[in-house]
């Protein structure tokens, strides 16, 4: 009986959103009086950080400062159709949606601004911090907030804009089956170092290194964030997770979250994280969705290492001490 | 059910109400005082997220009767701001990117705050130990644990 180390790796691709019927978010953007800017949308944060991320692509797209930007995500009944926030699409989708929405209030201010200026909306360029200003001659500008002014109290304009974005559903050819379940993939690799201790069965995760391929990280520290969680909860997958119970009586199963345990902050594998940018084509600023697929390649990796470990290979989840037992058993019966 | 007088501090504020006998600290707080700052997670202990310092001891505010709270110093991580300015470990966890949905890290600053308030210079261990009774669901702990040494890093800096 001892201790045994294993390594092992595995690479996942993961689909940005999903396809069964088509797959839709729509974004309203439109200035208050004071020039600030607001998105209506009916994707909801649930605390992946939506809120800062439309607030930064709206900036953008607008050329304000992030912080005149307010998102509006409250509700459901009243918002623009969206999806949902589930299947990674949060930043894709809505993303796209109010790249367009903000394109068409951008113009409508441009063209405000324009009338302000006795110049043509063509030859005008916004500076980032809340001015527009003649291209090539800056000295001639407009603030925000006075074109909104005038928007709203003198030339009767809603400076406001319609996004719409949508996968359209993909139907398999009848032969082959043959489908586009998405248009966008993001990438992953993992390899994980485990020890298995092969007369109680446990499994510790000493290392997870993860390699993660995601668009353009449209805030690096927030993508960060997102994967050291995610990869946190890929080994929990891996080791932990289940409603059911670890022993055959379903008397011993969990009752409540409570129960149903993840690696506790005593538990943690030492983490690295590496970030590949390569930038989508049809992504917001080339992002993918970075969401769900950061907690997939822990899982394969640690089933791999404990294979390399013990010799066993658990086609069950989660990877418990009676499975890894019941095999290390087979396998000395076999 | 007969209500009961309760005094207490909270956050340096005296507060007096009348409670139903058997009224948890936490829903005292969060329905009666309107401090929602600690959160009711599992409501029998397990989680954390009521956390609150009670005579300068971490206490679950979902285990504790508000009427046995008469005359005590109650503190929640609401009233850690001074003045607008935010506490070193709040500060810290928004530098360190400590918190997603943030549920949890009002009950998390909590028993950072009572590490840090008798350890000013904590190991990795000591605030691993010091967490390990509130649980985080989404940011697997790691940066929680950096914005506590951070916290502590920030606190010693002023201190020297």
């Amino acid at each position: 009986m001892a201790i045994r180390r294993g390594r092992g790796i595995a690479a996942i691709n993961y689909p940005t959103g999903m396809n069964l019927g088509g797959d839709p978010t729509q974004a309203l953007v439109h200035s208050t009086p004071t020039g600030n800017f607001m998105v209506t949308l009916s994707s909801v944060d649930l605390g992946q950080g939506m809120k800062q991320i439309m607030a930064q692509i709206c900036a953008e797209t607008i050329g304000v400062p992030t912080d005149r930007v307010v998102i509006d995500t409250a509700d459901t009944d009243t918002g623009p159709h969206c999806m949902g926030t589930f299947a990674s699409r949060g930043t894709h989708r809505a993303g796209n949606a109010v790249i367009q929405a903000a394109k068409e209030a951008r113009q409508v201010m441009l063209e405000v601004a324009a009338e302000e200026l006795e110049v043509n909306a063509s030859d005008l360029e916004t500076d980032g911090q809340g001015n527009i200003q003649v291209k090539g001659a800056p000295q001639k500008s407009i603030s925000i907030f006075d074109v909104a002014l005038s928007a709203h109290f003198k030339r009767g304009r809603s400076i406001s804009g319609r996004g719409m974005f949508l996968i359209p559903r993909s139907y398999p050819e009848k032969e082959t089956g043959a489908m586009k379940p998405s248009t966008c993939y993001a990438h992953a690799c993992t390899v994980a170092e485990v020890e298995v201790d092969d007369e109680t069965g446990e499994v510790t995760v000493l290392t997870v290194k993860n390699v993660f391929e995601i668009g353009r990280a449209l805030n690096p520290k927030m993508v960060e964030q997102q994967l050291v969680g995610g990869s946190w909860m890929g080994i929990s997958h891996a080791l932990s997770e289940t409603t059911e119970p670890y022993y055959p009586n379903r008397d011993h199963g969990g009752t409540d979250f409570n129960q149903y345990l993840m690696p506790g902050p005593g538990d943690l594998a030492e983490t690295e994280i590496i970030v590949l940018e390569r930038p989508s084509a049809d992504g917001p600023f080339g992002a993918k969705g970075p969401g769900e697929m950061c907690a997939n390649p822990q899982i394969p990796a640690v089933a791999n290492a404990v294979f390399d470990a013990v010799g066993v290979r658990i086609d069950t989840l989660p990877i418990t001490p009676e499975r890894i037992l019941r095999a290390l058993k087979a396998q000395a019966a076999g | 059910m007969a209500k009961v007088p309760v005094q207490f501090t909270l956050n340096g504020s005296e507060k007096a109400e009348f409670v139903e006998s058997g009224t948890t600290l936490l829903n005292a707080l969060r329905d009666k005082i309107g401090d929602t700052s600690p959160k009711g997670g599992c409501h029998q202990g397990t989680c954390g997220a009521c956390s609150v310092i009670i005579d300068g001891e971490l206490r679950l505010s979902c285990l504790t009767l508000a009427e046995t709270c008469g005359g005590a110093d109650i503190r929640t991580t609401a009233g850690l701001a001074e003045g607008g300015v935010l506490h070193p470990l709040q500060r810290a966890f928004l530098d360190a990117f400590a918190t997603q949905c943030g549920f949890c890290t009002p009950g998390m600053i909590m028993a950072a705050k009572v590490l840090l308030d008798r350890t000013p210079n904590p190991s990795r261990e000591d605030v691993v130990e010091a967490l390990s009774g509130n649980i985080c669901r989404c940011t697997g702990y790691e940066p929680i644990i950096q914005a506590v040494l951070l916290a502590a890093r920030a606190n010693s800096q002023n201190a020297a």
